[in-house]
């Protein structure tokens, strides 16, 4: 495979990864480069499929919710957002507001979460090693937000179809709010080291360019789409949960480079600020309303539980056999950090889903690496790979 | 006649020398690395080594036995005495280099009078060992690592060149110590020779950092793009080697911006005594500056690297040759010193 002796071409075959600092995780790119130029990205994925499409066949609906989790493991409750979705329109479960609210509180954090990683990995991938290290101190905050709402840092399993697992416990409002308040600061700090950076703004401006029509047709969503300038976010064009009632606006880009998109994920930490602080005030309002909505779909609550044996077996059932879903298929995405984030579900009408296709933004944007990346140095081919934001647990799946 | 002004004596007191500059420079090293990692530890809100020996300062010599007991691993397809030899040559140029290097009047091993173009011979030697471990290896990242850090090398010994000649017809003379002693006189630090050579004092040091490929010019290693550059099929006591090589030649380029500008052992404040001291701390706050610099700035690209080295580096430091021979013919404001 590395070899071109049948080429008439000088070229040097290289390969970037499985295990490359700069690969994010365990992408191989062979590499065909003419001197220091690249003629040719091909990435290799699949390096950590795990099946989860074909195990979610096997698996109740409820059991195949912390699968989601592992898939962009950056961001877990995003995912678990579009499963969600997808559930309570195929079955049309109508949730509370509360657990609405708390749903796009944790969307936000989710959101923070991935951009504070993608952004300082694109600054150690041009070879600043200061932020992310900055960055991890704000992360493990947040995480322990994640920890305090759902009892785990990372694989969440918090969102549940009809709301969510539990209502919030005390204090943790304020704490979130509190560290929203102190947050701007540790990001100017951050927007200090590289933002006005000339070495980084040399690095990135200009570099992967992606033209507005070029991320339309290579099926770019997210940041990557509206770092070419198209005003698209799912969370606007089409409202779901109670982001119609949230004020935000959505920075989009003009020449569609790394910086760009760099500037654009800063840009969105801040209105994610706005967006929890909005969060934070709204459930204030609705404190004390249950975050569930009981029924064939939810778990009976713990009281009932004591007095009622119908709960007792509704519970049990629920959590064995789980519950049984309306024959009918259906798509719905959410705007995760990464961009569009779908589930497909196709339901025979028992309690595990037939065919389940999930849509990694990322697994788009990667496709996209050769096209982007033609005609580059190969130290641009880590600046580019930086800011596509790459992810390989919803990738390989 | 006595024993030491016989050959044989002679001998015996420069050996002696040798082994005491070259114990306190590798002993140096060792907290020198310590000190790097704490600065970044402070940098990066952590808290760097602090589990060896008192606050972790015995690390680095636990780094040391590391990679000194560890398996040497000799890549099939490498050509072995080339790959051995190359780690010695990077770490034997860059202790050799320290025998002109005068750290107080008089104590220098070897005085002679062509010193700083001998530093600036072995100092450009250095890139064989480089160029040599990246070919022997006989591995593609490490062949691109070093043929980046030739290119880089030679791109900023061109300007660090011109600049050490604006220096020399400042002091009049290639010996380092007279050239320490060129910037002596009663105004202490005002004396030395960064206020007529203010601007180069920039330019040396960015050549440094490109030179010793430190960030943002440590292309050949670049972590991002070539894993490690030319030592990625090292390990043990030959990486060790490169290692120390690299930070012996960091420390080399401290002591050298320390003597050219800023008046290697002399006291920055005229009534306040000369001395090793001054050498020391002076040193230690280049270095300092050093490891600021590799906490706080990201990588250039490979061309931008030559451009600012062949563009910028070069044509400035030339014109500062030029300007700097009108002004010592014409005895224009002391910039001329002999």
């Amino acid at each position: 495979m590395l070899d071109n002796k049948n080429t008439d071409k000088n070229t040097l075959t290289m390969n970037f990864g499985p295990q490359h600092p700069a690969a994010h995780g365990v992408l191989r790119m062979v590499l065909e480069l003419d001197g220091e130029i690249v003629e040719r990205v091909d990435p290799h994925i699949g390096l950590l499929h795990r099946g989860t499409e074909k195990l979610m066949e096997s698996r109740t609906y409820l059991q195949n919710l912390p699968y989601l989790d592992r898939l962009d493991y950056v961001a877990p409750m995003n995912q678990e957002h579009a499963w969600c979705i997808a559930l309570e329109t195929l079955c049309d479960i109508k949730i509370s507001k509360r657990s609405s609210d708390i749903r796009v509180l944790y969307c936000e954090i989710g959101r923070v979460l991935n951009h504070l990683l993608n952004i300082t990995t694109q600054g150690m991938d041009v070879g600043a090693l200061t932020p992310i290290f900055w960055g991890f101190e704000e992360r493990e905050k947040l995480m322990e937000f994640y920890e305090r709402a759902s009892g785990a840092r990372l694989h969440a399993a918090f969102f549940r179809p009809g709301g969510v697992h539990q209502d919030l416990p005390t204090n943790l409002l304020e704490d979130i709010f509190d560290w929203a308040e102190s947050f701007p600061e540790k990001l100017d700090d951050l927007e200090g080291l590289l933002t006005e950076n000339r070495i980084f703004k040399q690095r990135n401006v200009d570099i992967g360019v992606v033209s507005k029509e070029e991320a339309i047709e290579l099926g770019f969503s997210g940041v990557m789409l509206r770092g070419s300038g198209v005003p698209w976010d799912l969370r606007r064009s089409q409202p779901y949960e109670t982001y119609s009632e949230y004020k935000f606006s959505i920075p989009i880009g003009k020449n569609g480079d790394c910086y760009d998109r760099y500037l654009i994920r800063i840009q969105e930490m801040r209105e994610s600020i706005n967006i929890i602080k909005q969060a934070i005030r709204k459930l204030e309002h609705t404190a004390g309303d249950d975050v569930l909505v009981r029924g064939k779909f939810t778990p009976p609550k713990r009281d009932d539980m004591k007095n009622s044996m119908e709960a007792l077996i509704h519970h049990f059932k629920l959590y064995t056999e789980g519950f049984r879903v309306p024959k009918g298929s259906i798509y719905s995405c959410v705007e995760a950090p990464k961009g569009e984030f779908g589930v497909f579900i196709c339901s025979d009408g028992t309690n595990q889903p037939y065919r389940v296709k999930l849509r990694a933004p990322g697994f788009v944007h990667l496709s996209a690496m050769e096209r982007i990346t033609k005609g580059h140095q190969l130290a641009d081919v880590s600046a580019i790979l930086g800011s596509l934001d790459i992810v390989f647990g919803e990738i390989d799946r | 006649m006595p024993f030491f002004e016989t050959n044989i004596g002679i001998l015996v007191i420069v050996v002696g020398q040798c082994f005491l500059v070259l114990l306190c420079v590798l002993a140096s090293l060792a907290f020198i690395m310590y000190g790097e990692r704490k600065v970044w530890g402070l940098l990066q809100l952590r808290r760097g080594p602090n589990v060896v020996g008192p606050f972790g300062i015995l690390q680095s010599f636990a780094d040391l036995l590391k990679h000194v007991f560890k398996e040497i691993i000799v890549p099939t397809e490498s050509d072995k005495v080339v790959f051995f030899l190359a780690p010695l040559i990077s770490f034997v140029l860059a202790l050799i280099a320290w025998v002109v290097v005068p750290f107080d009047n008089g104590w220098v091993v070897s005085n002679i009078n062509i010193g700083i173009l001998y530093l600036f011979a072995v100092s450009s030697l250095e890139v064989y060992g480089v160029i040599m471990g990246g070919w022997a290896s006989n591995s593609k990242y490490p062949f691109l690592g070093s043929l980046r850090s030739a290119s880089q090398m030679i791109s900023y010994e061109v300007s660090i060149g011109f600049i050490i000649i604006g220096v020399i017809i400042s002091a009049g003379s290639l010996n380092l110590t007279e050239i320490v002693l060129a910037q002596k006189g009663d105004y202490g630090m005002l004396n030395w020779f960064w206020v007529p050579h203010f601007p180069m004092v920039f330019f040396f040091l960015v050549s440094a950092l490109a030179e010793t490929n430190r960030p943002p010019f440590d292309l050949p290693e670049a972590e991002a793009e070539l894993v490690a550059g030319y030592q990625v099929e090292y390990t043990s006591t030959p990486y060790l080697l490169f290692m120390i090589g690299e930070l012996s030649a960091v420390l080399l380029m401290t002591a050298l911006i320390t003597i050219l500008f800023f008046g290697g052992w002399l006291s920055p404040v005229p009534f306040l005594p000369d001395g090793f001291f001054w050498m020391l701390s002076k040193m230690l706050l280049f270095f300092f500056v050093f490891s600021l610099i590799k906490g706080l700035v990201p990588r250039y690209r490979y061309d931008q690297l030559m451009r600012l080295g062949w563009k910028v580096m070069l044509p400035v430091s030339l014109g500062w040759v030029v300007f700097v021979s009108f002004m010592a013919h014409f005895k224009l404001l002391n910039y001329a010193r002999w």
